[in-house]
Order: C-alpha cells, then sequence, then structure tokens
C-alpha cells in the first residue's frame, strides 16, 4: 500500500485486524447492520423498550461504554437476586413473601431502567403469583424469569461485542493521530 | 435584583457556574443513571446511597457534623421515595423542616405511579414528582427550576419561595393556566398525550397525569396577571 507522506495511516492497524484499509469500510457497514438487526429484534419481540434507547443516548467519546457498564452492574445484581427468590422459595421453612417482595422491587426496579421490557413484565407476574399466595405459581414465575434473563444476557453480551467490534474498526480506519 | 413594573425578580439559580445536584438512590443502577443524566446536563452530581448519607452530606446528621465535607452548595436534590431506612419522603421532611436546607427544591422519583404518594409529596413541598424510568427530558424539565427566574410578589418573598401547597392551592381558585407549575408530572403511560404542558388541577379525583416531557419550558405569566393573583389572596 501506498500512503503520501504527509497521512500518517499506516498498515499496522490493518494488520491488527488481519483486514486491508480498503475493506474496513465494509466490515463497519456490516457491524453497524448486525447491531441494528439485533436492536430491531429485540424491540419488535418486547424485550426492550425505548429506555434502552435513552441509555444509548447517553453515550459519547468520554463515556462509550456507559450502557455496557451499567448494563453489566445490572446483570450482576439480578443474579444475585435471582439467586435469593430461588433460595427463599424452595426453603423448606418459607418465611413468607415480604422478603421476597423487596427483592422483586429492586429487580423490578433497576430492569426498568435499563429498559428490560419483558423481564420487568415476567417480575410483574411473579409479584401477582405472591400476592395469590400460590408458591408454584411463584415457582412458575421465577422460572420463567430466570429463562428471560438468561435470554436477554446472551443477547445483550452479543450487541455489546458488536459495539466494541465497531469501535475498534474505527479505530484502526482512523487511528489517533498522537 | 431587577424591577419590573413593581414586580421583585429573583433568581434562584446560579448564574455562573454549575448546577449541583444532590442524587439520592439506593439502586446502584439507577445512582448511575441519574448521575449520567445529570452529568449530560451540565450539572456537578454527587450521588449517595440513603438519605442517612444525604443528611450527613448536607450537614443535617445530628451524628455526624460534617465540617468540610460539603464545600458545594446544593441547588437541588433529586431523590428516590422507596429506600430502605429512610424513604424519600423522609428525607424531603426533614430537608424542608431545616432552616438551612427548606429552600433547596427536592424532586421525587419513584417506579410506582401512585397518586395518593404524588400529593403527598407535593403537599410537603416536593418541587416535583418523576415516575421512573427518568428520562433525558426529565432532567432538562428539573434544570429548568434552578436555573430559571422566580418572580415573586412584593412583600410575598417569604411565602412564595416555598413551593408545593401553597402555590397549589392558590392556582386551585384560578383558571389561570399558563404558569410554570410544579405539579407537571411525567409519566410513562400516557405516552401519546400533548406536549404542550398544562398544570394538573390538584381536585379531589384528578384525571389522567399529563405527561410534560416536552424540554421546552412552559411560558412564564406575564407580570399584570401574577400581580393580580396576588392581590386576590
Amino acid at each position: 500500500m501506498n500512503f503520501a507522506k504527509n497521512r500518517t495511516v499506516s498498515t499496522v492497524p490493518a494488520a491488527k485486524t488481519g483486514l486491508p484499509v480498503w475493506m474496513m469500510g465494509l466490515v463497519a457497514d456490516r457491524l453497524r447492520a448486525d447491531a441494528n438487526r439485533l436492536l430491531a429484534f429485540l424491540f419488535n419481540q418486547g424485550i426492550l423498550d425505548e429506555q434502552f434507547l435513552q441509555l444509548q443516548q447517553l453515550r459519547d467519546e468520554s463515556s462509550p461504554n456507559f450502557v455496557s457498564e451499567v448494563v453489566n452492574i445490572h446483570f450482576h445484581e439480578s443474579e444475585k437476586l435471582l439467586r435469593n427468590l430461588r433460595s427463599l422459595l424452595m426453603d423448606r421453612e418459607f418465611s413468607g413473601y415480604n422478603k421476597m417482595g423487596i427483592h422483586l422491587n429492586q429487580f423490578m426496579g433497576s430492569s426498568s431502567s435499563i429498559g428490560a421490557k419483558r423481564i420487568r413484565n415476567a417480575c410483574f407476574a411473579f409479584r401477582a403469583a405472591s400476592e395469590q399466595n400460590s408458591r408454584a405459581g411463584c415457582l412458575r414465575a421465577l422460572e420463567l424469569l430466570e429463562h428471560d434473563y438468561c435470554f436477554l444476557k446472551n443477547k445483550l453480551h452479543e450487541l455489546f461485542q458488536i459495539q466494541q467490534q465497531r469501535v475498534l474498526a474505527a479505530g484502526a480506519r482512523y487511528p489517533m493521530q498522537n | 435584583m431587577a424591577r419590573i413594573g413593581g414586580v421583585t425578580w429573583r433568581r434562584t439559580g446560579k448564574i455562573d457556574g454549575e448546577v449541583h445536584v444532590l442524587a439520592v438512590d439506593d439502586s446502584l443502577v439507577d445512582r448511575k443513571v441519574i448521575e449520567r443524566l445529570l452529568r449530560i446536563s451540565s450539572c456537578k452530581v454527587t450521588a449517595v446511597d440513603s438519605g442517612i448519607r444525604a443528611l450527613q452530606f448536607l450537614g443535617l446528621d445530628e451524628e455526624k457534623s460534617s465540617n468540610g465535607f460539603n464545600d458545594l452548595k446544593v441547588d437541588l436534590i433529586i431523590t428516590d421515595y422507596c429506600m430502605p431506612g429512610m424513604t424519600g419522603y423522609e428525607l424531603l421532611k426533614k430537608v424542608k423542616e431545616s432552616s438551612a436546607f427548606r429552600e433547596i427544591p427536592v424532586v421525587i422519583m419513584s417506579s410506582e405511579n401512585v397518586l395518593a404518594r404524588i400529593d403527598r409529596c407535593l403537599e410537603e413541598g416536593a418541587e416535583d414528582f418523576i415516575v421512573k424510568p427518568v428520562k433525558l427530558s426529565d432532567v432538562k424539565r428539573i434544570k429548568d427550576y434552578m436555573t430559571r427566574d422566580f418572580r415573586v410578589g412584593e412583600g410575598e418573598e417569604k411565602e412564595r419561595t416555598r413551593k408545593g401547597i401553597n402555590k397549589r392551592k392558590q392556582r386551585d381558585s384560578f383558571d389561570d393556566l399558563s404558569s410554570s407549575p410544579p405539579s407537571i408530572l411525567s409519566s410513562p403511560i400516557s405516552s401519546s398525550s400533548s406536549s404542550s404542558p398544562s398544570p394538573q388541577s390538584p381536585s379531589p379525583s384528578p384525571p389522567s397525569i399529563i405527561s410534560a416531557s416536552a424540554p421546552s419550558s412552559p411560558p412564564l405569566d406575564s407580570p399584570t396577571r401574577r400581580l393580580k393573583t396576588t392581590s386576590s389572596e
């Protein structure tokens, strides 16, 4: 590759990706299409709502990973909450629904804050079952919750990976000139 | 202070420098989100995880005196309602009971859209009530409370600076609909309502909560109309 002397673009970043620079544009386009397709799917299925988009708008150069950071905090907390819910439900000396209610409210709150619509709705179903004092209903609701949570976690990790690749691809095309 | 036509204007927000918000929420996710929303809206943010810590930061806590802890004046407090220990409502009461801090506007956030709760907070002097999840438009709106001019009638500064039940009661008897009211509420449910903000009349059986997500602030009162309202009290 032949570059004019005053340009600082080199072949090194291209080597990192294994692609010639001229192809990076195609990769970037493809990645953007992948991200959009995944987001559209998650919206159409009612898994995410517009609050997620609101969070995306809060990213900028100074905080490019804002959404993934917040979502990872949410996932970390969610796993604890789900474990607590399960152990409370499975406890032989079942102590009642109060403690579960507290965990549930927490879970509902942070799910809503990141736009996890389906999970929030599953929490409502859980709450309804607990209000009817139906332990079996709660168990079913919990299983649904765990399933929805796993699905969301996988999909969002996929999305964040694509976004990371986009950042890398953009960096390779337009390397920082210090 | 400028005096125009007998009305005294008083600016309560900062003219220079940034607005400093104290955010209170026990949820780490929500703290991160509100922090970011505020920072993006050019506010300085201090985020704490409980009402007790908020009081400590303000220097209101009897146990610990926070000498030098708080060098930044707080311009607004935004707090979650449901928190273990001290609720947002209790924090609101403590702030409004204190002579040093009662002027600070307090905004309540809650994931539950319960009218009784909203009314109770507004009666206690809350500036506004935001239904979670909080959006950028919500933050832009509350920022207006801190930076726009407040009109105060002559000789009534002390009463009128305190928002909440006083102002709401006054507005009850007027058809004046164009003032910038503290009771504009945002609700995710009524997403299709118009963006022109109008105050919610605090009648016993209130209608649907109006969504006012438009960042453009409502038109300010004309001085003459405001004078009329003050004279008929």
